[in-house]
């Protein structure tokens, strides 16, 4: 098993990766922490979980007006019976979009974000300069993703200041009437489920 | 605690910049550095309100000057060595120069994809019936605790409107302070954009956060 040890045969670390080896030795020479166990996390966040799970939560509510239901009334069951469960997603709350409303999601404290359904946030989602704007100026953060939005559609913005984690049902494309489940999950983008996006338009045949 | 994490409302840190390939890790030692302290925090030694705290309490010179993994990293190294896992003399070495202290216990890669599905809710009972209901006018706090807490300051002082109870949830004040869970109500709390930022402010923006029990007076 790789444990991706970049510079292996380097005789000078940058800081950085010196500062993390070291810990990561003194912790496994302690029996602290089982270094296949951190391999197994990496594994986990960097190829298995990702944004598609999201996708497919939105497309079933999409599809699926009792799901949406369902999801609009209890995300965290919702969404369990699609297998996405577990850290950082264990108090789920799905909030939908509307011709009026558009909603967009962001932590100003950390970077709280909805792990089993979204993967690990992006740099931008953990940046100073999202989570202090977003709150104050969320119209000039969307227009900044290239979103922009009617002067009169309402910004709902959700910070996410507990252990409740939002994923945000965008309104489904114009012009998906014929489209199934896995279909419609192709039309939905990460960005449009934290908000700074909108879902993809379907492709005329 | 008014602390650099607290960035709500802050001017001055220009534009958001998505990445175009957007790799999850930018390093080899990013990785190592979540996957460690998810595995140091599956000791069960601290919980994630403290860790969190651990966070914030870096000096605010550090914390804008640190990336995302490295904030993660210092913060580890200040628990490991808090609850008496590492010591600085250690950390400085870069190799165990004693035992330390004994773990309850340790991650092992088998149990990895279980307790990463199960993670660790924290919804709880709360024996008293919750104060407010949806609807309800409030008054968030006005309060400047030295220590941690997740009312962030723009929302401090603000009249809103109670739009859902949440249940009984862990109250990260005292948690993260070793001083037991002590479950409150929790509610998600609506502020008009204006009542925040006053003038000036879109008038289309409404912010909700979710707040505990005892950050709430009614209004």
């Amino acid at each position: 098993m790789s444990h991706d040890h970049d510079h292996d045969h380097d005789n000078q670390l940058d800081p950085m990766t010196a500062r993390v080896r070291a810990l990561e030795t003194i912790l496994v020479q302690k029996g602290l922490i089982d270094p296949a166990a951190v391999d197994a996390i990496i594994e986990t966040y960097e190829s298995k979980v990702g944004p598609r799970n999201g996708a497919k939560v939105v497309a079933k509510a999409w599809s699926d007006p009792e799901y949406a239901e369902w999801l609009k009334r209890d995300a965290t069951a919702a969404i369990a019976s699609l297998g996405f469960t577990g850290r950082q997603g264990e108090h789920m709350q799905a909030v939908f979009n509307t011709e009026d409303t558009h909603n967009l999601v962001v932590c100003t404290l950390c970077s709280c974000y909805p792990w089993p359904v979204l993967g690990l946030p992006p740099v931008w989602y953990k940046s100073p300069a999202y989570r202090s704007r977003a709150v104050i100026d969320p119209r000039s953060v969307l227009e900044e993703f290239g979103v922009r939005l009617p002067p009169e559609t309402r910004i709902r913005v959700w910070d996410s200041t507990a252990e409740l984690r939002y994923l945000v049902v965008p309104l489904r494309p114009r012009g998906s009437d014929g489209l199934d489940e896995s279909q419609l999950a192709e039309l939905v983008t990460r960005d449009c489920m934290i908000g700074t996006g909108l879902p993809l338009e379907p492709v005329s045949p | 605690m008014n602390g650099p994490q607290d960035l709500g409302g802050q001017m001055g840190f220009g534009p958001i910049l998505p990445e175009a390939n957007e790799p999850v890790f930018h390093a080899g030692w990013e990785k190592r550095a979540f996957g460690v302290t998810l595995a140091a925090s599956a000791t069960g030694a601290w919980n994630i309100d403290e860790g969190r705290h651990a966070r914030e309490s870096l000096h605010p010179a550090d914390y804008y000057s640190s990336s995302y993994y490295e904030i993660w990293l210092k913060g580890l190294e200040s628990l490991l060595e808090r609850h008496g896992f590492v010591s600085a003399d250690e950390l400085k070495a870069g190799r165990m120069l004693s035992k330390g202290a004994v773990p309850k216990r340790v991650l092992k890669a088998a149990d990895v994809a279980a307790g990463l599905a199960r993670g660790g809710p924290c919804d709880r009972p709360v024996a008293a019936p919750a104060r407010f209901k949806p609807g309800d006018r409030v008054r968030t706090r006005n309060f400047h605790p030295k220590e941690h807490t997740r009312l962030p300051r723009y929302a401090r002082g603000r009249s809103g409107t109670i739009e859902a109870v949440r249940g009984g949830f862990v109250f990260p004040d005292s948690n993260a302070h070793g001083r037991g869970e002590n479950p409150q109500w929790l509610y998600t709390v609506v502020f008009d954009g204006r009542e925040i930022w006053g003038e000036g402010s879109d008038p289309t923006l409404t912010v909700s956060i979710d707040a505990w029990e005892s950050y709430l007076e009614p209004a």
